[in-house]
């Protein structure tokens, strides 16, 4: 746990925990409102955002692209819930109509535009690149405190605390009102909750979680992370606030321990190269979704 | 360019995809109506993610086995036993424990795709120097087809097309009425596993045309656009398979016309704008239809609200209505009625009259139950009925 560490593994580690309680938070919610999915169609609406954005500002700048991504994932929404009810097709579909002709959009658009030089295509989108956000300012625990090294922290690490933050207090100010609309609409709506307003901004703060971790970690990750550990603490708990602790341990946990796997698994296997971290976290948080499936004390349905 | 295309003028690749992408646009649309009027249509992506593990045990077994790793008979054996695995998952999920399907869909997606990513990099770093191209399952490579690829797609799409054209009544019965199909005797869950193998068999064959990322478009989109033309199931299975047909053929001569044009996106993209002309120009459910009639309603409410009240002598201050009487020659600009417009607001009022009485009298109520303010009486009721009600009606001094 030395220097080494430091520069190669804190940030990283940082980020895909950060990434993964930002994507965990709302996750919770979407997957009791049954909109779980929504999560998978955001993660991939995010590459023709994030293509168009470099095709209007000609850069990989960080701000355009994070404006042009969150914009396609509302566009989506937007989009789904006009096949939805102008076609009158069922959610499912709807979803399945809007997310796959964007992304197959913005998959045309990378091909059709000169990327080469700069760093966009489809493997980096879909899983993002974790391994390489290392810190080479830090020399050591020491740079922690010297403001010269924090300077030199990716600026990944920074949006992904924003929107991580952003999060939580969405979810600790509107924890009532979240709560009322995800169980009872209609009682919520009898208490004068705006339900239509709040699912759509439990929407945009989900979208915001996705395009930020997305910026780091790649979509994979998001979409395990908005699923995975909400349904494993649903196996766990009947009660909301104890359901989103559980989330959070899960999600850290799948985090951290994936990281590692991904970074020495293999070395302790004898061979000599990482594998994906973003795929083991989501392989990590699979397994303890796994487990919840199988011992969870809450796992099975009340009408059995 | 593209006309060439079109006419498979382009080369043997070229004609080769665009042959492949239309069966497997033809068998994917077929598949995709019972999925989607099973309600099931995302299940299709966890199955196509599934896939990804697969692939890459297989390139690692058949590699170790001294075997070419790329061949595409081992890779689909591969992706098949992943994908089945996958919807196991998915079903022992959704049926075991609290979790709804969406969510289970979602799980196996990811942490399959997540699993196969890992897959992916283990293979990146083996030393057997051919395992470039595994990534082109993920969004398609349909460059360096072959000739037994192309064949197999064949065989696997008129195979698909043909077991959805003999389970099509099966599974009409249970998508519409599981209830019903089950009482009369039909192995539900035999049928909703056929459903899904034929699922699987499509994402297989298109695994190599359009990538098991979008392959899910082609069972969603071209049933989805087919839904907006038909209410019978049949015909719209017939309709997605064309449209899906349609999108594979147009897309795969559409990238063949440019280099650089990838051809499942465009397949995707093809389809898209199938459905969102379907969406536009259906008849009955498609949107210019729904705004025409919408229009035709309020036109008929204006005139008919604007004949009662040229009858009952009040004023008309809307100018909407003050337009359509005057267009229709029933009144002046200035809203006095012309003598065409005298009778024609007789007419409407004894009309209303006439409604009036009927939906006061239990003895009509299931005529009654008919009135929306714009249908003529004389279109629900018999003479002998309207000649009851008149005579009902004279006494109180309507003129008749």
């Amino acid at each position: 746990m030395g220097a080494e560490f430091v520069i190669l593994s804190l940030v990283p580690m940082l980020i895909g925990t950060l990434a993964a309680v930002a994507c965990t938070l709302p996750g919770n919610f979407l997957l009791l409102r049954r909109q779980a999915l929504l999560g998978d169609a955001i993660s991939h609406v995010v590459l023709p955002g994030i293509v168009a954005a470099f095709l209007v500002t000609g850069t990989v700048t960080s701000v355009p692209m994070l404006l042009g991504a969150a914009a396609a994932a509302l566009v989506a929404v937007a989009l789904i819930e006009a096949v939805r009810r102008l076609g009158r097709i069922e959610p499912g579909a709807a979803m399945g109509v809007v997310f796959t002709s964007m992304f197959a959009a913005g998959v045309l658009l990378l091909d059709l535009s000169d990327t080469s030089s700069v760093h966009l295509d489809v493997e980096h989108a879909l899983y993002g690149n974790l391994e390489s956000l290392i810190w080479i300012e830090a020399e050591g625990w020491s740079s922690l405190t010297d403001p010269a090294a924090l300077a030199g922290l990716p600026p990944e690490l920074a949006r992904i605390a924003a929107a991580t933050l952003l999060t939580v207090v969405f979810t600790a100010l509107l924890w009532r009102p979240l709560a009322i609309a995800t169980f009872d609409e209609g009682f919520a709506r009898s208490q004068g909750i705006p339900t239509g307003l709040l699912g759509l901004a439990l929407v945009t703060v989900a979208a915001i979680a996705a395009v930020a971790a997305f910026d780091a970690v790649g979509s994979i990750i998001v979409i395990a992370m908005f699923i995975c550990p909400p349904a494993a603490a649903r196996l766990m708990t009947d009660r909301l606030p104890i359901q989103v602790a559980w989330s959070l341990g899960f999600a850290v946990a799948s985090a951290l321990l994936g990281y590692l796997l991904a970074g020495y698994g293999p070395l302790w296997l004898g061979a000599e190269d990482a594998v994906s971290a973003a795929g083991m976290i989501a392989t990590v948080s699979g397994a303890i979704l796994a487990l919840a499936c199988l011992v969870g004390p809450r796992r099975r349905r009340l009408t059995a | 360019m593209l006309f060439d295309a079109l006419t498979l003028q382009l080369g043997y690749n070229a004609t080769l995809v665009a042959i492949g992408a239309a069966l497997l646009g033809l068998s994917a649309g077929a598949t995709g109506t019972y999925l989607f009027l099973r309600k099931r249509a995302l299940l299709s992506d966890a199955i196509s993610h599934a896939t990804l593990p697969g692939i890459g045990l297989a390139f690692i077994a058949m590699t170790a086995l001294g075997l070419d790793g790329r061949a595409l008979a081992g890779l689909l054996l591969g992706s098949a036993v992943s994908a089945g695995l996958g919807l196991l998952a998915v079903h022992w999920i959704a049926t075991r424990t609290r979790l709804p399907e969406d969510a289970a869909i979602g799980a196996v997606l990811s942490v399959f795709f997540g699993l196969g990513i890992v897959i992916l990099t283990v293979i990146q770093t083996l030393d057997t120097g051919r395992q470039a191209g595994l990534e082109g399952f993920l969004l398609g490579a349909t460059a360096g087809m072959l000739r037994s690829d192309a064949l197999l797609i064949a065989g696997g799409g008129a195979l698909t097309l043909a077991l959805v054209l003999l389970l099509r009544r099966p599974m009409t019965a249970a998508a519409f009425d599981p209830g019903f199909a089950a009482a009369a005797g039909q192995n539900l869950k035999a049928t909703d596993l056929a459903l899904m193998a034929l699922a699987l068999a499509v994402t297989l064959i298109g695994l190599k045309v359009v990538g098991l990322i979008l392959i899910v478009a082609l069972l969603i989109i071209p049933p989805a656009a087919a839904r907006f033309w038909t209410d019978r199931s049949g015909a719209m299975a017939a309709l997605a398979a064309v449209l899906g047909g349609l999108s594979g053929y147009v897309g795969a001569a559409l990238s063949a016309s440019a280099p650089a044009l990838p051809t499942g996106p465009l397949v995707v993209l093809t389809a898209a704008a199938l459905f969102t002309a379907s969406l536009l120009a259906a008849p009955r459910r498609g949107l210019l239809a729904a705004g025409l009639r919408h229009l035709r309603t309020r036109r008929a409410v204006h005139l008919r609200q604007g004949l009662l009240a040229l009858a009952q002598g009040q004023p008309i201050y809307e100018r909407y209505t003050l337009r359509l009487l005057n267009r229709a020659g029933l009144a002046r600009p200035d809203g006095v009625a012309t003598e065409e417009g005298r009778a024609e607001a007789a007419k409407a009022l004894l009309d209303e009259a006439r409604w009036a009485l009927a939906r006061s009298d239990p003895d009509f109520e299931p005529s009654a139950a008919l009135y929306d303010g714009l249908r003529p009486i004389e279109t629900v009721l018999t003479p002998d009925e309207l000649a009851e009600i008149d005579a009902r009606l004279a006494p109180r001094g309507v003129p008749a």
